[in-house]
């Protein structure tokens, strides 16, 4: 077991981050998200996760140029850092393995 | 689209902000805009504004809320730290300064809290009635022809009946008569009692609880008693006493009812109430004019008017109720009007009050009174900061080169008066305790009137004080340090302007001192006059007479007692007791029966003219004639010939003369010099004494021996053979005389004692400044004295800036203080001692010597010291 544990919720967040690239910002990342998944996600929920992520230091982030729109607030990129990649990896690697370790009789009945 | 339904509301995003942290905000919000722009698009403004409301209290998480110890306010609050820091070193550093605050702050607040708690008291009198909002007294204002109008708490039997039976609208009208009073007969037992006759709406009106009996009816049928716990107890020695038989003056009344003890914060106080039917029953035969309209002096009406009344058309209604009345009444007019509960105990009127009451003026000009004691201390915090401002202004310029704002410097300075104000505080409260005390024992009603009880609004209300005396002491201070231009006091603090403030202290020093002289000053003249008041000279003798009330019991058994005693050298006796307020009148006509005039009297025995030593200015004294025999003789005072040209206004002539006293023919038998039958504040006023064998009332007695406690003991057994009832009434007549000038002493002792605190505070504030001026001029002092000044030269030089401010106050004080005592207190009173020089001036010298002391010690001090040790230290 590795010591980097990541929620279901995380890791969905910090792929969904992957995926959009350079234009992973918060409402960005909610449309990603529930256009690829289906699921409703709160402004909130997406935020905390975001904060705790970059805390953790899975995530980076940094301004964008102000627009007319958004009230002529900034957009605040996020992406993966290396670190953040390496967990990635790490918790696929885990499932793979998981998967692996299935008997295939069972999955295919 | 315009533009701004599109935006979501504006408190919605303050809230947000308020609570996000705020490294996060800008791009959440961003986020919310954006997604409520989408939605605006997609599903309309209105699910918009729903979304976003979702969006922000979604938001509202621990991951996204700022730290309670977040940026700013971390800021702010150690901040705070920074200012208690720094005023606790700045205090602990300058403990002189500190403590002068201090205890003066202290010893003035100790006043304000004082005062606090007696107001606070006066306020909530009446409170505990259910309906106070709604209760209202009726009183009357009557004006006869060419006098003032008067206004008086009392009202007409007769106007009470009227506003019940005529007037619409009002809930409950009740009437309640004083007056009611005996030896109550209970068994064998004979205790007094006194009381109220209340109609049976007044348990309606008012919310006095009954233990027993049913409120609906307990003062409803004559010869009801409804007594009150306490007195229950002193008449039975129980409570329990519904349908028990207390009999008074031969009359037997049942009790129908018993109260709780009346609450001491209410105005209307009793020992039992009896039904108004009885006096409905009683009055009209012994006193015809029971129902008059004009006979208001016994009776009070009380109305509950139901929620949102119009007063107006009440007053309306009132006042044809008076002009219908009016008509019928000559030389005189009679106008009620409505006055509300709360403002009973304080209120300015008026004669016939029924309870304690406190005057409005007197109450405002102890609140300003104690306003200018705590001013002063307050300026004494104010002229010691701005002095010290040469050591902390480098602080200042400091905070502000680092970034301080003008306002944070003055926030800076007033969180210091506060602290102190606050510190100051928790002494004050001991001394306020103690005050309390005193103030209690100033004189018999104060205890009877308040209690100041402590209770949580009341220290609130006490802290408040705190906080804005800290504040008020403060804002100069602070406004004065955050003006300080940093550049300048950081470059070197000679080039600075430090007593700029100069000018301001000065003239503070001198109000301080104006105030205090004026107070002091009153004082001194107050006092003499109070004495002389005492020592006048009333045209008779009060020397070792004792005044005996008779209590109505039969004079000449208890005359031939006393007469037995050794003690007891003569006795007269009178009607009434002159010199103390008491009076009598009587109608006199002399030859012209047009000319009737309304003079004062009094009646005695052939023995009280010696005993007083009234001087004789002709004729002779009464002669002792039987109780029957018809009473035909008079002896009048010069004014009364004057009054009426007897004689030619000689007294001689008048002897033999006849005038009619009410009615009858009487001679003038004798004149006597004029004397003060009234106190001494009103001009002396024609009177005449009647005679009688036993006029009732008083006996005068002469005592012989210096052993008052032996004689009391020996007056109160013979009383004790004479009447068991009552307590032996015994005062010395220079007693009674001092009692009756008793205002004037309360007034003197409070005057006095703000006066000794003014002077108090402005002293040490004084000894304050003259530290600190000292200590400055320290290097200059020195080297003067290198150059040759001697000791009286420089204690000259340091003081005599202080003198001149001294000798300016009293300047302005002292005219002030004459003239108003002049002009607005002594024409009050008829008979006065003139304004000596000494009293003027005596307070000023006191200053002036306590003055001296501290700034000759201070300056001595400075003058002593080695100048070598002050020269060395560079």
């Amino acid at each position: 077991m590795s010591k980097h544990h990541l929620g279901e919720f995380e890791e969905i967040v910090m792929l969904t981050v992957a995926i959009l690239h350079d234009e992973a910002y918060g409402i960005a990342i909610i449309e990603e998200m529930e256009n690829r998944l289906g699921r409703k996600v709160s402004i909130g929920a997406l935020q905390t996760v975001l904060r705790r992520l970059e805390k953790k230091g899975y995530l980076n982030s940094q301004f964008g140029e102000a627009t007319k729109i958004r009230g002529g607030k900034r957009k605040r990129y996020f992406f993966l850092t290396m670190y953040g990649k390496k967990v990635l990896a790490e918790v696929k690697e885990q499932r793979t393995n998981l998967w692996n370790a299935i008997p295939e009789f069972i999955l295919n009945n | 689209m315009n533009g701004h339904k599109l935006k979501p509301s504006r408190w919605l995003l303050r809230f947000f902000r308020w609570y996000c942290h705020p490294d996060y905000q800008e791009d959440i919000e961003g986020d919310l805009m954006e997604r409520f722009e989408n939605k605006v698009e997609e599903k309309g403004i209105k699910a918009a504004k729903w979304g976003i409301i979702k969006d922000v209290i979604q938001l509202f998480r621990p991951g996204i809320i700022r730290s309670l110890e977040g940026n700013y306010q971390l800021n702010q609050y150690s901040m705070f730290r920074n200012y208690f820091k720094t005023a606790y070193r700045s205090m602990a550093r300058n403990s002189l300064f500190t403590v002068i605050n201090v205890v003066g702050l202290a010893v003035s607040m100790s006043v304000g809290l004082l005062m606090i708690s007696f107001i606070s008291d006066l306020l909530s009198y009446d409170n505990f009635h259910e309906k106070k909002d709604r209760i209202y007294r009726v009183i009357t204002t009557s004006q006869n022809t060419d006098r003032p109008p008067v206004d008086l708490a009392s009202t007409s039997v007769r106007a009470g009946y009227k506003i019940k039976e005529t007037i619409s609208g009002i809930e409950e009208v009740t009437q309640l008569r004083r007056g009611f009073g005996g030896d109550a007969e209970v068994g064998e037992s004979k205790i007094p009692l006194g009381g109220l006759w209340a109609d049976n709406s007044f348990l309606k009106v008012f919310s006095y609880p009954l233990l027993q009996g049913d409120p609906a009816t307990a003062l409803l049928e004559p010869y009801s008693l409804v007594l009150t716990e306490k007195s229950a107890k002193k008449l039975f020695g129980k409570t329990d006493v519904l349908g028990e038989m207390v009999k008074f003056d031969d009359a037997n009344y049942i009790v129908t009812g018993v109260l709780q003890d009346i609450p001491k914060l209410s105005y209307i106080k009793f020992e039992s109430l009896v039904s108004f039917a009885t006096v409905e029953i009683q009055m009209p035969d012994s006193e015809g004019d029971f129902l008059g309209w004009s006979t208001f002096t016994e009776n009070y009406t009380y109305l509950v008017l139901p929620k949102n009344r119009d007063l107006q058309t009440l007053q309306a209604s009132l006042d044809q109720l008076c002009a219908a009345e009016n008509s019928a009444l000559e030389n005189q007019k009679i106008n009620l009007s409505l006055q509300p509960l709360d403002q009973i105990s304080i209120s300015n009127i008026q004669a016939n009050e029924l309870g304690h009451t406190m005057d409005l003026t007197a109450i405002l000009v102890l609140v300003a009174l104690t306003f200018i004691v705590i001013l002063s201390a307050g300026f004494n915090y104010t002229n010691l900061s701005i002095a010290r401002s040469l050591k902390r202004s480098r602080e200042v310029g400091i905070r502000k080169v680092i970034g301080a704002l003008k306002r944070q410097v003055m926030m800076q300075f007033i969180t210091e008066s506060v602290m102190i104000s606050l510190l100051a505080l928790v002494f004050s409260f001991p001394i306020f305790l103690f005050l309390r005390g005193q103030f209690f024992s100033i004189h018999p009603s104060v205890a009877e009137l308040v209690y100041m009880d402590l209770n949580t609004g009341l220290i609130l209300r006490f802290i408040a004080l705190a906080i804005l005396i800290g504040l008020m002491a403060g804002f100069f201070p602070a406004l004065f340090f955050s003006k300080i231009k940093s550049l300048q006091v950081l470059k070197g603090v000679s080039s600075m302007h430090f007593f700029g403030g100069v000018n301001m202290r000065k003239s503070l020093i001198v109000i301080q001192y104006v105030f205090s002289l004026i107070f002091i000053t009153t004082t001194i003249i107050g006092y003499s006059q109070y004495k002389g008041f005492l020592t006048f000279d009333l045209g008779f003798t009060t020397e070792n007479i004792v005044n005996i009330k008779l209590q109505g019991n039969k004079a000449d058994i208890l005359v031939k007692k006393l007469s037995e005693l050794p003690e007891v050298s003569e006795i007269s006796q009178s009607r009434i007791i002159t010199s103390l307020g008491m009076q009598q009148t009587t109608q006199i006509i002399y030859n012209d029966p047009n000319d009737s005039s309304s003079i004062c009297k009094n009646t005695v025995d052939e023995h009280y003219f010696p005993l007083h030593k009234h001087e004789f200015l002709a004729g002779r004294n009464f002669r002792h004639r039987s109780e029957n025999a018809q009473d035909s003789e008079v002896i009048v005072n010069e004014l009364l010939i004057k009054r009426f040209g007897i004689g030619d206004n000689d007294p001689k002539k008048a002897i033999g003369e006849v005038l009619t006293v009410d009615g009858k023919k009487a001679v003038i038998v004798g004149v006597v010099k004029d004397f003060h039958y009234q106190i001494v504040q009103l001009s002396i006023q024609p009177f005449i004494i009647r005679y009688s064998a036993n006029p009732g009332g008083y006996l005068n007695a002469k005592i012989a021996t210096k052993d008052w406690p032996a004689t009391y003991t020996s007056l109160e057994r013979a009383w004790k053979e004479v009447d068991n009832v009552h307590q032996l009434d015994v005062k010395f007549y220079d007693d009674q005389i001092e009692q009756a000038y008793s205002p004037y002493a309360m007034m003197v002792k409070v005057i006095g004692f703000l006066s000794f605190l003014a002077i108090f505070i402005s002293s040490i504030g004084l000894f304050g400044m003259v530290v600190f001026t000292t200590e400055t001029r320290l290097k200059e002092i020195s080297i003067r004295k290198v150059l040759g000044a001697g000791d009286g030269n420089l204690i000259f030089l340091l003081s005599k800036s202080f003198f001149f401010l001294l000798i300016l106050s009293a300047l302005i004080a002292l005219p002030i203080t004459y003239f108003f005592f002049k002009k607005v207190v002594l024409i009050n009173f008829a008979y006065h001692q003139s304004i000596g020089l000494v009293e003027l001036l005596a307070g000023f010298v006191g200053v002036l010597i306590i003055a001296f002391l501290m700034i000759g010690s201070q300056t001595l001090k400075a003058a002593r010291t080695n100048p070598a040790q002050t020269l060395s230290d560079e």
